[in-house]
C-alpha cells in the first residue's frame, strides 16, 4: 500500500510553501520520520519528515515549485508498486484525496444500489404539495410583512397565491410570481373593453370557478387537485370552505356559529397535537355506596350528587399526584398550570360547550356537584357568561351518558389531556380467582404525547382508578 | 496589477503615508528594528528611521495617550496595539479623550489619531489572542470603525484613516493577513471611509459581513450559487458611522438578511444591523433577520476542536443561508 507526501500547513496563515530541496531520490529508501524534503514558507524553513517507510516511488512537484498546502508532493510504497491509478494516469499534482479511494471502490463492491422509484417520488412531491396549497379558504399561515405590503398595493387576493415556503408560506417570490403572471393577462383583456364589460370587483361578482378553484383548465397538477378534493369533501369539517357541487342525493346543511367553530378547533388540535390515548377501567362499587348514603342529605341542600361530582374530584386527586396533565404545550416551554380548572363537556342540540369549573382543588364533593349541577342547567338553557367557557386547564367528556362504552376524544386545546368516561355497566370481574359482578367503567386519557409519554399518562390513571376504587 | 497579501497591502498605506507627510509617525511595540511581529511596519524603520516609526514600551496606555497629544499638537500618529485583546488598558484613552474632544473643546481641538489592531480567531491564538473588540468601540460617537476584507480596502482604507481629522480604529483580520490575496494598483488612490460595497450581487438573500467573514460569506455564496440560490453580499467595511443605505438597498431588494460575525452573538456588532433592518425595511422583510455569530462563550477557546465549533465558517454560513432561502 502507497502513502501520499503531501505539503504540510506550516502555520495557521501559511497557505503555501515552495520544496526547496528533495532530500531523497525516486527509488530512495525511506524512514518513517526521516527527513525527506525541505520546505520554505514566507514564514519558516523545515524539513519534512517522511510519513511511512519505504520507497520513494514517484515525486511529483520538482524543486523551486511553490504549490498550496495539501498539494500531493510524493508517493511512498513498496518497490515495484503499481501507483494509484488517478495519479499514474494524470501524472498531476493533485489535492489530497482519500488514498483508500473510498468513494469508487466502495461503490463498485457493493454493487448497483436500487432506490425505490426515484422519479415517480420527486414529481409526485411537488404536486401534491402546490397544488392545495392554492386553495381557496385555506389557513395562509405566517404571513410576512412584505407580503402583506405586496398584496395590499396590487390588490392581490393571497388565496389565490399557492405558497412555495416552509409550511406552504407564502413567499415574496411567490406574490411576484402571481402578479407577473396576472399582469400580461389582465392588461390584454381587459384594458380594451368598456367599462361594462369588465367584471366588477367583490365575490358576489366572480366567477364561482375563481372563486372555489374547482377544476380550473390551466392548472398544471389537476389530477393533484381532484384527489385533494376528494379527501377534502371526505372530510366535512375540512371541506368546510370548499362545498362539492350539488347532488341529487344530498342536502347541505350551511356551516356556521358553534358547528364552525368546532370544526376548527377539532382541525386544529388534531393537526396540532400527537393524540395518544390509554384506557383504564374502574370498580365503582364504593364510589355507588358512597353516592347512595349521601344523596338524600345533599338533596336537602338543593343539590343533585351525580357520578360526575365523583370523576371531577377523582380527576383533581390525580392532576396533583401527576401536575405534568394539568399543563400546556408551548413550543420551547412546557406552561405548568397552577390552577386546577376542569372544564365539562356537555352536549347540545347544536353541537357541544364545555363549561369550566374554575378552581376545582379548592372545592368539596359538595361544592362540586352544586357547581356541576349549575353550570349543565345553564349550558343547556345558552345562559353561560364568557368567561365561564374559558381559562380550562383539563376537559373531562362523559361520553357514557349516550351509552358509549369507550372513546377517544379530541383534546381540548391549548391542555394536555382530556379525560373519556364511558358509561357504568353491571360487568362480570374476576377478583381473587373468584367471579364478581362490579358496576365498571370504562375511563380513558387522550394526551398530547409532545408533553407528556404514556408512563406519566397512566400514573395519572392509576391515581384516578385509585382515588374511585377506594373512595371514602 | 501586482497580487498582494492583506499585510504587505497594510504595509504599502503606511509606507506611503509616511512618505507623503512628515507628520505621520509610527509607534507600538515592537514595530521598529523588528517590523512588527505581523510584519506590518517591515522595512519602514530603516527608511525613515527612528523618530518616525517608534518602538514603545509594552504599555497600550501609553501608546494611546502619546498618539492622542501628538495629534493635539498637530502630528498624525499611527498607534499599533499589537493584538487587540491587548487594546483594553487604553480603552479610556480612546473613548474618555480622544472620541469626546472635539466635542468637548466644541470643536477647536481635534485628535487626528490612527488605531491599528489585528483583531479575530481561528488562528490557534487562544483566549489573548483572538479576541474581536470592534462591537466596544462601534458603540462610541466620536470614534470611526474601519474593518477592510481584502487587500485593496485595506490599503485604501487606511490611507483614508490617516489622513481623517478625527480618530480612527482600524482593525486587521489577522486570520487573513496573509490568506487575503488581491490585485492592488501601482498608482495611488484611496477608498473613502463610509460607504459599504455589494460585493456580490444577487436576488435571493442579503448577507453582511466584515473582516475574515466577509471572505467566508463569499465562498458560501458560491456554494450556494452552485445550489441554485442567488447570494448577495454585502462588504460593510467601516463598521461606524455605518452606511445605513446600503444596507436597506439590499434588503429592499432581496427581503431577507442574515449577518455574519465571529465576535460572540449577544449585543455583538450584528446585533446594530439586524435593529436597523427591522426599524427601517420592515415592510420589505420577507423573513426574520438572522444573525450567525460565535457562541457566548467568553473567550476563543485553545482547543482545535472547540476553536472549530467556536468559530463561523464557510459551511455553518452556507447552512443559515440554506435555511434562510428556504423560508
Amino acid at each position: 500500500m502507497s502513502t501520499n507526501v503531501i505539503m504540510p500547513q506550516l502555520g495557521e496563515s501559511v497557505v503555501e510553501g515552495t520544496v526547496s530541496k528533495w532530500l531523497k531520490r525516486e527509488g530512495d529508501s525511506v524512514n518513517e520520520f526521516d527527513p525527506i524534503m525541505e520546505v520554505n514558507t514566507d514564514k519558516v524553513d523545515t524539513e519534512v519528515p517522511a510519513p511511512a517507510t519505504g520507497t520513494l516511488l514517484k515525486v511529483y512537484v520538482a524543486e523551486g515549485i511553490t504549490v498550496k498546502a495539501g498539494t500531493l508532493l510524493a508517493v511512498i510504497g513498496q518497490p515495484g508498486e503499481a501507483l494509484p491509478p488517478a495519479e499514474a494516469e494524470g501524472g498531476n499534482p493533485l489535492p489530497p484525496r482519500n488514498p483508500a479511494g473510498a468513494g469508487r471502490t466502495g461503490a463498485g463492491g457493493q454493487g448497483p444500489v436500487h432506490l425505490p422509484a426515484p422519479n415517480a417520488v420527486l414529481s409526485a412531491a411537488p404536486a401534491a404539495r402546490l397544488a392545495p396549497s392554492a386553495q381557496p379558504g385555506r389557513d395562509l399561515g405566517f404571513i410576512s410583512p412584505v407580503v402583506a405590503r405586496l398584496a395590499a398595493e396590487f390588490q392581490v387576493d393571497l388565496q389565490q397565491v399557492p405558497g412555495t415556503g416552509q409550511g406552504g408560506r407564502i413567499t415574496k417570490k411567490d406574490v411576484q410570481t402571481y402578479l407577473a403572471q396576472r399582469a400580461p393577462a389582465a392588461a390584454a383583456s381587459e384594458a380594451d373593453l368598456p367599462p361594462w364589460e369588465k367584471p366588477g370587483e367583490g365575490d358576489l361578482f366572480r366567477p364561482t370557478e375563481l372563486q372555489f378553484a374547482q377544476g380550473q383548465p390551466d392548472q398544471p397538477a389537476a389530477n393533484a387537485v381532484l384527489s385533494a378534493n376528494a379527501v377534502l369533501s371526505a372530510h366535512a369539517v375540512l371541506s368546510a370552505h370548499t362545498p362539492a357541487a350539488p347532488q341529487p342525493d344530498a342536502d347541505f346543511i350551511p356551516v356556521e356559529g358553534m358547528r364552525k367553530l368546532i370544526a376548527e378547533h377539532m382541525v386544529r388540535s388534531a393537526a396540532t397535537a400527537p393524540h395518544v390515548t390509554t384506557v383504564f377501567e374502574a370498580d365503582l362499587s364504593a364510589v355507588l355506596a358512597h353516592q347512595s348514603a349521601h344523596q338524600a342529605a345533599y338533596a336537602r341542600d338543593g343539590v343533585t350528587l351525580t357520578l360526575t361530582a365523583y370523576f371531577v374530584a377523582a380527576t383533581v386527586a390525580a392532576l396533583r399526584a401527576v401536575p405534568l396533565v394539568n399543563s400546556q404545550w408551548a413550543e420551547d416551554k412546557i406552561l405548568l398550570k397552577r390552577e386546577l380548572n376542569i372544564g365539562l363537556a356537555v352536549s347540545l342540540d347544536e353541537g357541544l360547550i364545555v363549561p369550566v369549573l374554575k378552581r376545582a382543588d379548592e372545592k368539596s364533593l359538595l361544592g362540586l356537584a352544586r357547581e356541576i349541577n349549575d353550570l349543565a342547567r345553564r349550558a343547556r338553557a345558552g345562559l353561560l357568561k364568557p368567561d365561564e367557557v374559558q381559562g380550562g386547564t383539563f376537559t373531562i367528556t362523559n361520553h357514557g351518558v349516550s351509552g358509549s362504552l369507550l372513546a377517544t376524544p379530541i383534546i381540548n386545546q391549548p391542555q394536555t389531556g382530556i379525560l373519556g368516561v364511558g358509561v357504568m355497566q353491571k360487568r362480570v370481574v374476576v377478583i381473587n380467582d373468584a367471579i364478581a359482578i362490579r358496576p365498571m367503567v370504562y375511563l380513558t386519557l387522550t394526551f398530547d404525547h409532545r408533553v407528556l409519554d404514556g408512563a406519566v399518562g397512566d400514573r395519572f390513571m392509576r391515581a384516578l382508578v385509585a382515588t374511585l376504587t377506594d373512595w371514602r | 496589477m501586482a497580487e498582494i497579501t492583506l499585510i504587505e497591502a497594510v504595509r504599502q498605506a503606511m509606507d506611503e503615508e509616511l512618505a507623503r507627510d512628515d507628520r505621520v509617525f509610527i509607534t507600538g511595540e515592537d514595530v521598529g528594528r523588528r517590523g512588527g511581529v505581523f510584519r506590518a511596519t517591515l522595512g519602514l524603520f530603516d527608511k525613515y528611521g527612528p523618530t518616525r516609526v517608534i518602538d514603545s514600551p509594552l504599555a497600550e496606555l501609553s501608546i494611546v495617550g502619546i498618539g492622542i497629544g501628538a495629534a493635539l499638537y498637530g502630528l498624525r500618529p499611527i498607534c499599533e496595539i499589537q493584538f487587540a485583546d491587548f487594546i483594553h488598558p487604553a480603552f479610556n484613552q480612546i473613548v474618555n479623550e480622544a472620541a469626546k474632544m472635539y466635542y468637548r473643546s466644541n470643536g477647536e481641538w481635534r485628535v487626528p489619531l490612527v488605531i491599528r489592531a489585528p483583531y479575530g480567531g481561528g488562528i490557534s491564538g487562544g483566549l489573548y489572542h483572538s479576541q474581536s473588540v470592534e462591537a466596544f468601540f462601534t458603540h462610541i460617537p466620536g470614534l470611526k470603525v474601519v474593518i477592510p476584507s481584502n487587500p485593496y480596502d485595506a490599503k485604501g482604507l487606511l490611507k483614508s484613516a490617516v489622513r481623517d481629522p478625527n480618530p480612527v480604529l482600524f482593525f486587521e483580520p489577522k486570520k487573513g493577513y496573509r490568506l487575503l490575496k488581491g490585485e492592488v494598483p501601482a498608482e495611488e488612490y484611496l477608498v473613502p471611509l463610509g460607504p459599504a460595497k455589494v460585493t456580490r450581487a444577487g436576488s435571493d438573500l442579503s448577507v453582511f459581513a466584515y473582516g475574515m467573514m466577509h471572505a467566508y460569506c463569499l465562498k458560501a455564496a458560491e456554494t450556494l450559487a452552485a445550489e441554485g440560490v442567488d447570494v448577495e453580499v454585502v462588504d460593510l467595511r467601516t463598521l461606524y458611522p455605518v452606511d445605513r443605505a446600503t444596507i436597506l438597498a439590499s434588503v429592499t431588494k432581496t427581503g431577507k438578511a442574515l449577518v455574519v460575525y465571529e465576535d460572540n452573538l449577544t449585543m455583538g456588532y450584528g446585533a446594530e444591523i439586524a435593529a436597523i433592518i427591522a426599524d427601517a425595511a420592515f415592510t420589505s422583510l420577507d423573513a426574520p433577520v438572522r444573525r450567525l455569530a460565535a457562541p457566548d462563550v467568553p473567550a476563543v477557546p485553545f482547543s482545535h476542536p472547540y476553536q472549530e465549533w467556536f468559530m463561523p465558517n464557510p459551511e455553518k454560513i452556507a447552512a443559515a443561508m440554506r435555511d434562510l432561502a428556504a423560508y
